[in-house]
């Protein structure tokens, strides 16, 4: 069971308060695809994916981006219980996508620099930062639960 | 994952940008470490005081950049170029290799906070490569 602050807790919910979901997912997602190239190989039916601008331009990564970053709502709505919140969306990751758990810690990763540009060094302090990344730590370990 | 001729001009291009404020870059992001990943606080429990701001983060967030400014000046040969400060981190400091990544992340973090415009994907994925490859020349001494 994992323990949030009130520190933490009114981090996240002011930080997922002014995320724009369809403007952070897109850029998360198309910045994991420049990043971590590898990861395209989810994405064979995406089209153009051959450059940074290409990748930037795709409407299908971006309307998954979408996708991808509303997924993060099931867990900001069920903080104290995101690992059971989250059985069904893993074992679809597995079983279904069959995504190698290791994306899900790479795509935080990008999502947590995309949000940092966003929101700047006063809104974005290191207090909120371990929030955020703490938050996204349960995210990934919840959705790599279910494999096996 | 070795650095590209396209890598190493877009680290440049980055560096070029950001140098300026590369004192202040090195000692937010070690504030940042040491309040994310709390770990990391047992290498400086002999500081008196840990917070963003303070005269040792100040001090040691400079000196750190200025590996990276080493680095990024012998960028050909890491391994060559670094070999003292792996001796350094091998031999005396002993910092746990995977610190080096923890410390990757907390950079690019106030990069991107720090240069939006210019952290772009591209800028990104050459920079985690070369902060990688950075890494790896200083485990190199370790065993």
């Amino acid at each position: 069971m994992v323990e949030w602050t009130d520190a933490e807790r009114t981090a996240i919910s002011t930080l997922w308060s002014n995320i724009d979901v369809g403007e952070i997912g897109p850029q998360a997602l198309s910045r994991l695809l420049v990043v971590f190239p590898w990861t395209q190989r989810y994405f064979s039916t995406f089209g153009d994916l051959s450059t940074p601008a290409a990748i930037a331009a795709n409407p299908k990564v971006a309307q998954h981006g979408k996708t991808v970053m509303g997924g993060l709502e099931i867990a900001v709505k069920n903080m104290d219980n995101i690992k059971n919140a989250y059985a069904k969306l893993s074992v679809m990751h597995s079983d279904k996508l069959h995504v190698d758990p290791d994306n899900f810690r790479v795509l935080a990763e990008c999502i947590t620099v995309v949000v940092a540009a966003k929101f700047g060094p006063s809104v974005f302090t290191a207090g909120f930062q371990e929030a955020w990344q703490k938050f996204l730590a349960v995210v990934v370990s919840a959705l790599g639960r279910q494999y096996h | 994952m070795s650095l590209t001729d396209k890598d190493k001009a877009a680290v440049k291009a980055l560096w070029a940008k950001i140098s300026k404020g590369a004192d202040a870059i090195g000692a937010e992001a070690l504030a940042r470490m040491l309040v994310v990943y709390p770990q990391t606080k047992t290498y400086f429990s002999h500081w008196p005081d840990m917070s963003a701001g303070s005269g040792p983060v100040t001090k040691h967030g400079k000196k750190i950049m200025g590996g990276v400014a080493l680095a990024v000046a012998k960028m050909d040969d890491l391994s060559g170029g670094l070999l003292e400060l792996s001796e350094l981190h091998a031999f005396q400091l002993r910092v746990d290799p995977a610190n080096f990544k923890i410390l990757a992340q907390c950079l690019q973090v106030v990069i991107a906070i720090m240069f939006p415009n210019d952290f772009t994907p591209e800028a990104h994925v050459a920079l985690d490569k070369f902060l990688s490859n950075v890494a790896l020349a200083l485990s190199e001494k370790y065993r």
